[in-house]
C-alpha cells in the first residue's frame, strides 16, 4: 500500500509461508490461551485469598493427581507443536526433484546471484511466480544467512560447504532478502531484493541479461582453461576419473566407502582432491583452492552436472581401471 | 519515613565486627563476600544497561545516524558480554547465594571460605580483564564468538575478551563447588533433603551445571586459541576444520548457562511466593526435582540454536523433541507456584509484587519458547526479534525479576534495614510496564522479519522500534530507583529486626545483620520441613 509504512504481520509470498503462518496462529492461539489462564488464575488467588485479619492460610501439601496432570496434558500439546513443526521443516528441508536451480555465493557484504544461463547479479535476485526454486549456496568469507521473510524461509551460508533453501513464489512484488547471521562491520547493510515476476516478464528479463554462455558454459571453458581436461578424459590416457555422467552417481572411494556424486563432493574434489580419492585412482591431483574463487568452483560444478544430464546409462568413470592406474609406491609425474 | 537514625549497631554483627579495608578485601565470610559481589556486579549492570541504552538511541530511527556501524555492533557486544557473565550467571548465586546458602542450612560458613574468596578475586580479575578490554577499542564478534567471523575477519580485541571469560568461567567453577560441598556437608541436625528450602535445591541444580557446562566453555576457548596459534584446523574450513563444531561445543556450554541463569531465579520466587502466601509450596517434590530435571535436561538440548545452521534434518528432529520436554518441568513449576497462592493469605510487600511479575513474564517468556522449539517456526523465526524478545523475557523478565524480588526479600537481613516501601512498590511498577513496552513489540518485529543486529533497517519496522526505545527509558527508571532508596536505606531505612516477613527461613532466626558465625550461640537443630506456615507466630525451628 502506498504512503502506508507500517504493518505488523509480514507478506506472505510463497507456498511454505501459509503453512509456516498456519502452526503460528495455532501455537499463538493455545499459547494466548494458556497465559490468560494463568494470569486470571494468579490474579483472582491474589484477590480472593489477600491477607485480611481473619484470614488464615490452608495449608496444602500439594496432589500428584494434578501434578501428573498439568505435566501430561501441557506434553501432550507439546508433542502436537513438535509434530507439527516437524512436518512443516521436513516440506522446506526437500526440495522437488525439478527446481529451478540457482547459484548464491555470500561474501561480506552483498549476495552474489548466478543463473543457469549464465544471467549474473548482485543483492537481487529475480525468480518467476510459480516454480519451484532451489539455491545452492556458499560463502566465501565467515557465516551468513540467506532469509526472506515473506517467503519464510532462511538457512545459513556457510564457507566450504554447500547449504539449500527452496521457495514457490506466489505473488509477484519486490521482497526483503536479509542477511540473518551476524557477519561482521556492515552486516545490516547486507540486504537484497527477492523480484518476483510473472514467467513471461521474467524470460524477457532473463534473455535481457547479456549473459555470456551458460554457467555450465563458463564452468566448461574454466575446465579447459585450468587444464582439468588433460586428465579427466574419457580415453586410455586418463589420469584421473572421467567425468561423464558422474553426477549424482554413487563413487566408491579408494578407502572402500561410497558417496554420492553431489555439488558438495564435487566442489570438495575441486579444492581439496586428496580427502576422497576415487578407488582405483592415486591421489595425484593438484589443490585448486588458491587459483579459484566460489564462483568459479560454482561454474565447475555447474559443468559436472551437466555433463550427468548428457549421458545415459551407467556411469563410464565410476570403476577401477587397473591398468591405468600406476603401481603403488612409485611416484608418479 | 522516619527521618531519626536508628541504629543497628548496638550489636556486634558481620558489617561491624571488623572494619577497614583489609577487613573486607581479606574476609572469608560468605556474607561479606556476597557483598562485594553485589556492588562489583551491580557495577556492571548498569554498565551493560548503559551499552543497552545506547543500542535502543541508535534504533530510534531507521538509518544508522547515531553511532557508526563498527561502534553499534561493538554496543550490542558488549552489552551481551558484560550481562551474561558479569550480571546474570552470578547474580543471584554470587549475591543471594552465597549469602544464604550457608544460612538456610544452618551452617556457619560456606565449606570452603578461601576458595569462595577465591572465586569472587577471579571475578573481579576478569572483570579488569573486560574493563581493559572495553576501554582498549571493545569488541564486535557478537557475544556468541562465531568462527570464522570472530578468528579472522574482526580487527578488535577479541583476545582480551576470552582471557575474561576463561577467568570468569572459573569463579563459576569454584563458586559451584563451594556450594555443593557445602549443601552435602554442612547442613545443620536435622536439615534432611526433604527439608531443604527451594532455594537451596535450584542453586545446588544451577552448580551441577557450573561445574559440568563451564570447563566445556574453557575447553571451547582453549581450542580457538589452538587453531589460531598452532594452525590446527579445527573451526577453520579452509584448513579442513568445521565451523559448525564451533557452535555445538558453544552451545553445548551457552543453553545450559541460560539454566544457570533462570534456575537461582525461580528459587528465589519459591522462597517469596510461600512467604507472602503464608502458605507452604504447593507441591514441594515436584518443584525440587523439577529444578534437577531442569539441569539435567539443559544439557541435551543445546543444538537448538542451530535448526538453520546446516545441521541434520534427522539431528533437528531429535533436538526439537528433547527441547519440548525441558519445557514440562517449567510448566510444572509456574502450575504450581500459582497454586501456591489458592487459600493463602496474600501480601502484596514489593518482593511479592516482583514475584508475581517473575511468573507472569516467566509464562510468556517459556511459552515463546515452545515457537523456537518448533521446527518449522523456527526457521522463520530464529536470527529475528523474535529471538531477542523471547530471551530478554526469559532474563529480564524472569531472571532480573527473580533476583530483584530476591534483594528486597533478604536487603533486611543483609543490611538490618528496611527500604521505603512506597518507592519499592512503585518501582516494581514502573519496571514491569517498561520492560513490557521495550520487550513485548519486539516479538512482532520478529514474526515481520527484522533480523537482530542491524544497525539499520528498513522503515516499516520503525514504529514498533520507537515503542521498544520508550519502554527502555521507562525500564531504565524502574532500575535505576532501586540503587537510590537501597542506598538511601542503609543508613536511614527503617531497622528491620530478625524476621520484618514473617518467614519461615533458618536465616530469619537470626538477628539482622547476623552475627559473623550466623548463629548464636549454637548451630539451630532443625524439626519442622521448610514453610513452616501453620502458625505464623510461632518459631518454626527449635534452636
Amino acid at each position: 500500500m502506498p504512503g502506508w509504512n507500517f504493518a505488523l504481520f509480514p507478506e506472505r509470498a510463497s507456498t511454505h509461508a501459509g503453512r509456516v503462518d498456519a502452526v503460528y496462529f495455532f501455537l499463538v492461539a493455545i499459547c494466548t490461551l494458556v497465559t490468560i489462564g494463568v494470569f486470571v488464575m494468579i490474579t483472582y488467588f491474589a484477590v480472593r485469598y489477600r491477607a485480611s485479619k481473619n484470614r488464615q492460610a490452608v495449608q496444602i501439601e500439594g496432589s500428584t493427581v494434578l501434578e501428573i496432570t498439568w505435566s501430561v496434558i501441557p506434553l501432550m500439546i507439546f508433542m502436537w507443536f513438535f509434530i507439527w513443526g516437524a512436518v512443516v521443516y521436513w516440506d522446506g528441508a526437500r526440495a522437488p526433484a525439478d527446481s529451478e536451480e540457482v547459484y548464491v555465493v555470500a561474501k561480506q557484504w552483498m549476495w552474489k546471484i548466478q543463473h543457469m544461463n549464465g544471467v549474473r547479479e548482485i543483492n537481487e535476485l529475480h525468480v518467476p511466480v510459480g516454480r519451484d526454486i532451489v539455491t545452492t549456496m556458499v560463502s566465501q568469507d565467515v557465516i551468513h544467512s540467506f532469509y526472506v521473510p515473506a517467503f519464510r524461509v532462511k538457512a545459513d551460508v556457510l564457507p566450504g560447504r554447500y547449504t539449500h533453501v527452496w521457495f514457490h513464489a506466489t505473488k509477484p512484488g519486490t521482497y526483503h532478502l536479509f542477511c540473518a547471521e551476524y557477519c561482521g562491520t556492515m552486516h545490516s547493510g547486507m540486504i537484497g531484493s527477492v523480484i518476483v515476476m510473472e514467467p513471461a516478464q521474467y524470460q524477457a528479463w532473463l534473455a535481457g541479461g547479456a549473459a555470456q554462455g551458460s554457467l555450465a558454459q563458463n564452468g566448461q571453458a574454466l575446465f579447459q582453461q585450468l587444464g582439468c581436461n588433460t586428465c579427466h578424459r574419457a580415453d586410455s590416457l586418463a589420469r584421473a576419473p572421467n567425468l561423464q555422467g558422474v553426477y549424482g552417481r554413487p563413487i566408491k572411494l579408494a578407502d572402500g566407502r561410497t558417496v554420492i556424486a553431489d555439488d558438495s563432493y564435487v566442489r570438495e574434489s575441486i579444492l581439496n582432491p586428496t580427502a576422497k580419492v576415487v578407488a582405483g585412482f592415486q591421489p595425484i591431483m593438484p589443490n585448486f583452492a588458491s587459483q579459484l574463487n566460489e564462483e568459479g568452483v560454482l561454474a565447475l560444478v555447474a559443468y559436472v552436472k551437466s555433463l550427468a544430464q548428457q549421458t545415459t546409462g551407467e556411469p563410464v568413470a565410476n570403476r577401477p581401471v587397473p591398468n591405468q592406474a600406476p603401481p603403488a609406491g612409485k611416484k608418479v609425474e | 519515613m522516619a527521618t531519626a537514625v536508628q541504629s543497628i549497631d548496638t550489636r556486634e554483627h558481620y558489617l561491624n565486627e571488623h572494619l577497614g579495608i583489609r577487613s573486607w578485601l581479606f574476609t572469608t565470610d560468605h556474607k561479606r563476600i556476597a557483598l562485594l559481589y553485589l556492588v562489583t556486579l551491580t557495577a556492571f549492570f548498569f554498565l551493560g544497561g548503559f551499552f543497552a541504552l545506547l543500542i535502543r538511541l541508535e534504533l530510534l530511527t531507521p538509518p544508522g545516524d547515531l553511532v557508526t556501524a563498527d561502534t553499534y555492533n561493538k554496543l550490542f557486544t558488549m552489552h551481551a558480554i558484560t550481562m551474561v557473565w558479569w550480571f546474570m550467571i552470578p547474580a543471584v548465586p554470587g549475591v543471594l547465594g552465597n549469602f544464604l546458602v550457608p544460612m538456610m542450612i544452618g551452617a556457619k560458613d560456606m565449606a570452603f571460605p578461601k576458595i569462595n574468596l577465591a572465586s569472587y578475586y577471579l571475578f573481579a580479575i576478569s572483570g579488569l580483564f573486560l574493563l581493559y578490554g572495553i576501554l582498549d577499542g571493545g569488541i564486535d564478534t557478537g557475544w556468541t564468538f562465531y568462527v570464522p567471523l570472530s578468528s579472522g575477519y574482526v580487527n578488535s580485541h577479541v583476545a582480551m575478551f576470552v582471557v575474561a571469560i576463561f577467568i570468569n568461567g572459573f569463579s563459576s567453577i569454584f563458586t559451584g563447588l563451594n556450594f555443593i560441598v557445602t549443601i552435602h556437608k554442612l547442613r545443620a541436625p536435622g536439615m534432611t533433603w526433604r527439608r531443604l528450602p527451594l532455594f537451596i535445591w535450584s542453586n545446588y541444580a544451577t552448580s551441577i551445571i557450573f561445574l559440568l557446562a563451564t570447563p566445556v566453555l574453557a575447553i571451547t576457548l582453549l581450542l580457538v586459541a589452538i587453531e589460531r596459534f598452532f594452525h590446527v584446523g579445527l573451526f577453520d574450513a579452509n584448513q579442513g576444520g568445521d565451523p559448525l563444531l564451533f557452535q555445538h561445543l558453544f552451545w553445548f556450554y551457552s543453553h545450559p548457562a541460560v539454566y544457570i541463569m533462570i534456575l537461582p531465579s525461580m528459587g528465589v520466587v519459591s522462597e517469596v511466593i510461600t512467604c507472602f502466601s503464608r502458605k507452604r509450596v504447593f507441591g514441594y517434590s515436584f518443584v525440587a526435582a523439577s529444578s534437577v530435571a531442569i539441569a539435567l535436561l539443559g544439557f541435551l538440548v543445546w543444538a537448538h540454536h542451530m535448526f538453520v545452521a546446516g545441521m541434520s534434518v534427522y539431528a533437528a528432529l531429535i533436538f526439537s523433541l528433547l527441547s519440548y520436554l525441558v519445557a514440562v518441568p517449567s510448566a510444572i513449576k509456574v502450575f504450581n507456584w500459582t497454586a501456591t497462592l489458592y487459600k493463602g493469605s496474600v501480601h502484596y510487600d514489593t518482593p511479592m509484587l516482583y514475584a508475581l511479575g517473575f511468573i507472569g513474564l516467566f509464562t510468556i517468556g517459556g511459552l515463546t519458547g515452545l515457537f523456537l522449539a518448533c521446527l518449522g517456526l523456527d526457521v522463520h523465526v530464529t536470527d529475528t526479534y523474535f529471538i531477542v524478545a523471547h530471551f530478554h523475557y526469559i532474563m529480564v523478565g524472569g531472571a532480573v525479576m527473580g533476583y530483584m524480588a530476591g534483594i528486597h526479600f533478604w536487603w533486611p537481613k543483609i543490611s538490618g534495614r528496611l527500604y521505603p516501601e512506597g518507592w519499592a512498590k512503585l518501582a516494581a511498577l514502573i519496571t514491569f510496564i517498561g520492560f513490557n513496552l521495550t520487550f513485548f513489540p519486539q516479538f512482532l518485529l520478529g514474526y515481520m522479519g527484522m533480523p537482530r543486529r542491524y544497525h539499520a533497517y528498513p522503515e516499516e519496522f520503525q514504529i514498533l522500534h520507537v515503542l521498544s526505545t520508550a519502554g527502555s527509558t521507562i525500564l531504565g527508571v524502574g532500575y535505576l530507583l532501586p540503587l537510590v532508596y537501597m542506598a538511601w536505606s542503609m543508613r536511614y531505612g527503617k531497622v528491620a529486626g530478625p524476621n520484618p516477613w514473617k518467614a519461615s527461613g533458618l536465616e530469619w532466626q537470626s538477628p539482622s545483620p547476623p552475627p559473623t558465625h550466623n548463629f548464636e550461640p549454637d548451630t539451630p537443630i532443625v524439626v519442622t520441613e521448610a514453610y513452616h506456615y501453620e502458625n505464623p507466630e510461632e518459631a518454626p525451628v527449635a534452636g
